[in-house]
């Protein structure tokens, strides 16, 4: 393997490789999502090399193993190159078919989306349904790469904002550029990622650090996994370059320990990045340094909280810090560190290339850019989706999502994992933007929006919620730890057929002191679900505590 | 030593700037409650039962007073109806584990909290951590921890090491509000210790 | 075996209080448990107190402080696998094997967890069985997929 001593090096280099690819050449991709795998989409993929070993077309035809496609529900999904035909549910023994229609140009008919309602036929991925409402900037790379094979990111582009920004930007222009694209952290607070990064660079302290949270804790959120997984190089891009912004020579990555392909991506990804020159001392020759370390979780929600994974980072329990000082300011080792999510970091290597009146120009007024969302619950088609910021709720769960499962009704949403909040059907025609929907008691969160169909009970809702919550606190504080054990124990008796009149009241002041007097976000945020519950189906738990009726 | 001038509760105080707001306050004679605070020990903001109320540049925030610094023109609250009605409840929460600790019946008096508002589990440990903070950072004998999270967190005593340093020293038991530190020393003696510890 | 390879790993990190978390990790990774005395073993060579080793390692949940079965079962309780029936597999899997969560059975054949979501909630609820996704399962299936493991 090369190492690239220069910029031009690497250059050269990525014009032999795209010298030796021929785009029109036909390809098959085969995804290894998280759901994909578990449907054994390696057995497919060992039918493919098979086949394509059998009858010796290893010289038409490429066979590509990649992240996930996105659409979940019908997996194993294989996408058939160029012309990007769209395979669902396919079995080992589609495999000689698709590879005959794929070298003969056409369409095998059994295996494309068909319109459970009106039975219409869909082969391209820009026919889908599922697909054509999206804006796949981000996820869209997918299909298009082997995660193993940092040769087919730099085919499609990898790196190439990376070199863009070393070589011809400063680092305060980088600065400016993401903040005039008004980045927001995709993590949850929507918090302005220039801004963060702003606090950091200007912070006394010389050593600073950055940091990618792929931690993705929450329950129903999938997409972080998916992008760092299926395109690892993307997020790497983006940290190295907030690093030369920032003026940090450190980085971290955090994520799951208990995802197997993750891990293997990851540590392959950092690895060749390293080989190649683009981590480490001296990056292609520029004068810049920095270097990435990879940090597992151990199993606990809270860690995804900022001050308590740096705490974990540094090897401690992973208590927040209960000093009033940003972790930009004073984070890992009391050094001003920056973390942002791995969407946020992912979106930086687009704004640099393509600048920041592109990035503007999609999505809401405040709301920039596009926003992965994992799709699931009681909905037809489950998975990952990429929008523009601004659509509505509705377009999500009906136009992409297809509605909900079995012929029910719709009866919520719920949006931001455990500490989001449940939004009425009426309340579906609100967009996705960081302030509308956290005015309503939904905040977008990490993405995930879960469909409830009209036979959910909401008093189960809040009460599994909180008894995920519960186990995840990390029991320092006492509005946290001793509110969300008084809240589960009100909820249980509720849903058993014990509620008493006053437990409302009680839920509601609850909420009130756990948001307001918590040491940090898990806490402040960790009433959010009850306090939705009060808000919007009031009359169904008043209901419930009235008739003194269990969850059935 | 730089000083700042700050309002408590409408009066007038001067602080060192390196203080907290609760320093800063009980310098100056006004009391604000706390359980799991002590002056010999790093700043802890477990209990947050010394929540103040504090104005600065025209935003108004709820923060605890033992962490939050002092700062030049900041306006603290110590006693508004928000900031009483959450260590009411605070307070609510606590008497659900350790019902008859004088220091919780003091401030339930203190708040109106009804001892009996939240369904009882009594384990008699308010999780204060003054035991295990104490024994860390004024003795350095770290014989007693926390372990597990959560509701289920709780204090350990490390038979190892308590049954060495733990008989000759003993002055956890007098930081502890509720006696518990002094019963679950004796619980690890009787349990756990190494030939039953010195005595 | 294992003993050597647990010694490697404590020597790699001795004198690094910092990496508690990355010792603990790997020695659980082969052991798959921690035994007390290793904990007292990698306190005393990292230069942490033990009171902060043990309140880590009960802290964390990849940590355990008894020894595991050979196979781990893991029924998913994420918030799709709640709504498309996870409570019904859960209890489906713990009256076949008699275990409830948490627990390892006297012959050390399997160990329960109920656990968080990982994210392949398309195809929920979910039996995972030594990293193994049984998906879109229903309480039928479950003892024909627990025979293939003995």
């Amino acid at each position: 393997m090369p190492r690239f001593n220069t910029v031009a090096e690497f250059e050269d280099y990525r014009a032999a490789l795209l010298a030796a690819r021929d785009p029109a050449r036909p390809c098959i991709a085969v995804c290894a999502g998280a759901a994909c795998d578990g449907l054994d989409s390696a057995a497919v993929a060992q039918a493919f090399e098979a086949e394509i070993a059998r009858h010796n077309l290893a010289g038409q035809l490429d066979l590509r193993v990649t992240g996930c496609h996105g659409f979940c529900e019908k997996g194993p999904n294989v996408i058939a190159g160029p012309e990007d035909i769209c395979y669902f549910e396919v079995t080992p023994a589609d495999v000689p078919e698709i590879i005959r229609a794929t070298l003969a140009g056409e369409v095998y008919a059994a295996k494309i989306y068909r319109d459970p309602q009106t039975g219409e036929k869909a082969a391209r991925m820009s026919e889908v349904p599922y697909y054509k409402h999206q804006m796949r900037l981000l996820i869209g790379d997918n299909p298009r790469l082997d995660p193993l094979k940092i040769d087919d990111a730099l085919a499609i582009g990898g790196y190439a904002a990376l070199v863009k920004a070393l070589t011809t930007m400063t680092p305060d222009q980088v600065l400016a550029e993401v903040k005039q694209a008004n980045l927001r952290g995709r993590g949850g607070g929507g918090f302005p990622a220039g801004a963060k990064w702003e606090t950091t660079k200007n912070a006394p302290e010389k050593t600073k650090y950055v940091i990618a949270n792929g931690h993705e804790g929450e329950s129903a959120a999938f997409m972080d996994r998916a992008m760092l997984t299926g395109n690892p190089h993307k997020v790497i891009e983006g940290l190295i370059i907030g690093a030369y912004a920032i003026g940090a020579h450190q980085g971290f990555i955090y994520t799951r320990h208990d995802v197997p392909r993750l891990v293997e991506h990851v540590k392959t990804a950092l690895a060749q990045a390293r080989e190649y020159g683009l981590l480490g001392q001296n990056i292609l020759g520029t004068g810049f340094d920095f270097e990435i370390e990879l940090h597992f979780d151990v199993g606990i929600f809270v860690s995804g909280e900022s001050s308590a994974l740096m705490r974990s980072i540094e090897g401690n329990a992973p208590e927040p810090r209960p000093k009033y000082i940003r972790t930009s300011v004073s984070g890992i080792w009391d050094k001003p560190s920056n973390l942002n999510n791995v969407e946020t970091w992912a979106n930086v290597p687009q704004i640099i290339a393509r600048g920041a009146e592109w990035f503007a120009s999609i999505g809401s007024d405040k709301s920039k850019g596009t926003k992965l969302v994992s799709l699931s619950g009681h909905i037809v088609n489950s998975g990952i989706v990429e929008v523009p910021m601004g659509t509505t709720l509705r377009t999500l769960i009906f136009a992409i999502g297809g509605g909900v499962r079995d012929g029910k009704a719709l009866k919520a949403v719920h949006f931001g994992g455990a500490m989001g909040g449940s939004l009425p059907v009426d309340r579906i025609d609100a967009r996705l933007d960081f302030d509308e929907m956290s005015a309503l008691g939904a905040p977008i969160g990490a993405g995930g929006l879960l469909v409830m169909n009209e036979d959910t009970d909401m008093v189960d809702i809040a009460r599994y919620l909180m008894d995920f919550l519960v186990k995840e606190s990390c029991g320092k504080c006492v509005p946290c730890r001793e509110g969300m054990f008084q809240m589960l124990k009100i909820l249980t008796n509720i849903a058993e057929g014990r509620g008493r009149k006053f437990d409302l009241e009680r839920l509601a002041e609850l909420t009130e002191v756990t948001s307001l007097g918590s040491l940090c976000a898990l806490g402040k945020t960790s009433a959010a679900p009850v306090k939705s519950m009060l808000q919007y189906f009031h009359a169904e738990y008043a209901a419930r505590i009235e008739a003194g009726s269990q969850t059935p | 030593m730089s000083e700042v001038t700050l309002t408590i509760n409408d009066r007038e105080v001067t602080a060192e700037a390196a203080m907290s707001v609760l320093e800063a306050a009980r310098q100056a004679g006004i009391p604000i409650p706390t359980l799991c605070h002590h002056d010999r020990l790093e700043a802890y903001g477990g209990c947050r039962l010394c929540i103040v109320e504090v104005e600065s540049r025209g935003k108004i925030n709820h923060v605890v007073s033992c962490t939050y610094p002092v700062e030049q023109g900041l306006a603290v609250r110590t006693r508004t109806e928000t900031v009483d009605r959450i260590r009411r409840v605070l307070v609510e929460e606590l008497m659900a584990h350790a019902p008859d600790s004088p220091e919780l019946k003091a401030l339930a008096e203190e708040y109106g909290a009804d001892r009996n508002r939240f369904g009882k589990e009594p384990i008699f440990c308010v999780m204060c951590g003054l035991c295990v903070r104490y024994c860390a950072e004024i003795k350095g004998e770290h014989a007693v921890g926390f372990i597990e999270n959560g509701p289920r967190r709780e204090i350990s005593f490390i038979p190892e090491r308590a049954a060495e340093v733990c008989w000759d020293c003993q002055e956890c038991f007098t930081v502890c509000p509720t006696s518990y530190a002094q019963a679950a020393y004796l619980l690890a003696k009787g349990l756990a210790f190494p030939d039953g510890g010195r005595s | 075996m294992c003993e050597q390879a647990v010694n490697a790993i404590i020597e790699n990190y001795r004198g690094k209080p910092e990496a508690l978390i990355h010792a603990l990790t790997e020695i659980q990774h082969e052991l798959n448990w921690l035994p007390r005395e290793v904990l007292a073993e990698v306190a005393a060579a990292l230069g942490v107190p033990l009171a902060q080793a043990i309140q880590i390692a009960s802290f964390y949940k990849v940590f355990s402080l008894t020894p595991k079965g050979r196979h781990e079962l893991h029924v998913c309780t994420g918030m799709t696998c709640h709504l498309r029936g996870g409570d019904k597999l859960l209890a489906k899997v713990e009256a076949v094997t008699g275990l409830k969560p948490g627990e390892t059975d006297a012959a050390g054949r399997f160990t329960l967890e109920r656990g968080s979501c990982l994210g392949s909630c398309s195809i929920g609820p979910e039996l995972i069985v030594d990293g193994k996704h049984h998906g879109r399962m229903t309480p039928e299936q479950v003892e024909a997929v627990l025979d293939q493991y003995s």
